[in-house]
């Protein structure tokens, strides 16, 4: 398991937007790179992260060799009912990681 | 046509130089421009040296002052040896340069001609870059990155504060001056409360990942602060992205902190007068020639230390004194019509993690490409598994290192 740091409001007004900031603890080995004894490191990127809220899709983005370490994501969404937000990142070598936060919704 | 142009600067060179020695006007006077000037009076050219304060304060060491372990007056130094050797020194802060009419404007109106024009004026905090960090926030969370008065507003602030208490220092993402410097800080604030106040704790916080000397420092750390330093670096949420100076708090993208003390290193550009100047670009800093360091950007205009863009080499008091006498000879070459060497330059760099605790990094540049990179193979760094009286040996070097710098530039 990869550290992850979240910052996603526990709570928020009906149509509100809220800000969503994530950071994921991740390598992102290009593929390109020698290591110390000369041989090119493989590739072990992420390649894939998607939000969904209440079940839909709310952003997704798509994970190049070109993104450092870490990659930091931040986004916003329309606060429209109290669901879960499930935040999903998917790599190389099998990495499949989720994270799952309510934002309960009131006016 | 070029046979022409060489014939007519050969006319008027000679007799220029036959009236008057050529003027150089040198506006900053820390380690670069003390050091430039002097190097360049030697060379038996006029000097002018401007610089407001009547009294420099230096930087290197100025964190054993925060921690309590040497007094203010040894930072402080005159410019009574400059004025001994002949150099003019105006108290004066320089307000305007004219490039084409090769004339500095000073704060009295009054204006200085050159030759040539050496700009060494540090950095200037950036207070537009932090939300909340401007300069009223900082009587209030020192950064303590010009030496002097928030120095000395920070060692208050540590001593005032009950044991027990959380001291929060943060750290800017490169280019900064001095990139050991924080982590010096934070070791020997780190000593100062676990001899002084040891229920405190230290929490610092980075816009990087990796960092100078950075397996020396950790390992320094875990050895000497365990439990009383936390490090948190980018990856961990550490970048600061503003103030909250009524809870005295700093703002991250993923939670605030709270401290007693907090001391906000903020990130920086060139001082004003580089931008006024014109010799700054976009990023804040000036581009230079590696071999003269003039100006990429404005002719006859010399930019070193911590204000220029010096590739590989860090921006610290050692490479701006290197750069200077480098700066010097280049000037006195040009002046004379003689062709500028290519230029080998030297830094070194003491970090003190405690007292009697020194580690050290030494790299060695040359011109490749227009800009300064490392020279492979040449310069060191401190072995991370080295003998207490290695440590104690390379403390006292750094003493010795601050003497002669000190001596050089200041007299």
């Amino acid at each position: 398991m990869a550290r992850v740091l979240l910052n996603i409001p526990r709570s928020a007004r009906p149509g509100e937007v809220v800000t969503i900031r994530t950071l994921i603890q991740h390598g992102m080995e290009t593929g390109y790179r020698p290591g110390a004894d000369g041989e090119v490191l493989p590739r072990d990127i992420l390649r894939r992260f998607t939000a969904t809220y209440d079940g839909a899709e709310v952003f997704a983005a798509e994970l190049s060799p070109a993104i450092a370490a870490n990659p930091f994501l931040s986004f916003a969404l329309v606060a429209t009912r109290t669901a879960p937000l499930v935040l999903r990142w998917q790599g190389d070598n099998g990495f499949d990681q989720t994270e799952t936060r309510e934002i309960t919704v009131a006016p | 046509m070029r046979v022409a142009r060489r014939a007519l600067a050969g006319l008027f060179a000679a007799p220029a130089l036959a009236q008057a020695a050529p003027v150089v006007v040198v506006v900053g006077g820390g380690f670069g421009g003390a050091s430039c000037a002097r190097a360049l009076r030697r060379n038996g050219l006029a000097v002018t040296l401007v610089e407001p304060h009547a009294t420099y304060t230096a930087c290197p060491f100025s964190n054993t002052v925060i921690a309590g372990l040497r007094p203010m007056e040894r930072q402080r130094f005159g410019y009574g040896a400059l004025r001994d050797q002949g150099i003019g020194v105006a108290h004066q802060a320089a307000t305007g340069v004219d490039a084409t009419a090769r004339r500095v404007t000073l704060a009295d109106g009054s204006v200085l001609p050159y030759d040539r024009l050496v700009l060494s004026p540090g950095i200037a905090l950036r207070f537009d870059a932090l939300a909340g960090y401007d300069e009223a926030a900082a009587e209030v969370m020192p950064h303590a990155w010009h030496a002097g008065a928030q120095t000395e507003l920070l060692r208050a602030r540590l001593e005032a504060m009950e044991d027990g208490g959380t001291v929060v220092l943060t750290v800017p993402a490169n280019p900064y001056r001095c990139p050991p410097g924080p982590y010096e800080r934070a070791s020997l604030v780190a000593h100062y409360l676990r001899t002084r106040k040891p229920r405190s704790k230290l929490l610092v916080l980075d816009a990087k990942d990796a960092f100078s000397k950075q397996r020396l420092f950790e390992a320094a750390w875990a050895a000497l602060y365990p439990g009383l330093l936390e490090y948190v670096p980018l990856s961990g949420g550490g970048r600061v992205t503003g103030v909250n100076l009524a809870a005295r708090e700093v703002v991250t993208e993923f939670g605030n902190h709270a401290g007693d003390v907090v001391n906000v290193i903020p990130p920086q550009r060139a001082g004003d007068i580089a931008r006024i100047a014109g010799t700054a670009d976009r990023s804040g800093w000036c581009p230079v020639d590696p071999a003269s360091f003039e100006s990429r950007l404005v002719p006859n205009v010399h930019v070193i230390g911590d204000a220029c863009i010096a590739g590989a080499m860090p921006k610290s008091a050692f490479a701006a004194n290197a750069q200077a006498r480098v700066c010097a000879d280049a000037i006195t070459r040009l002046l004379r019509g003689a062709p500028v060497p290519e230029p080998r330059l030297l830094n070194t760099c003491y970090s003190l993690v405690g007292p009697g605790y020194g580690i050290s990094v030494a790299g060695v540049y040359r011109a490749v490409e227009g800009v300064l990179a490392d020279s492979p193979g040449a310069g060191g760094i401190s072995p991370l598994d080295a003998p207490p009286a290695f440590r104690e040996a390379e403390a006292l070097y750094a003493e010795d290192w601050f003497a002669t710098i000190t001596a050089d530039a200041f007299g």
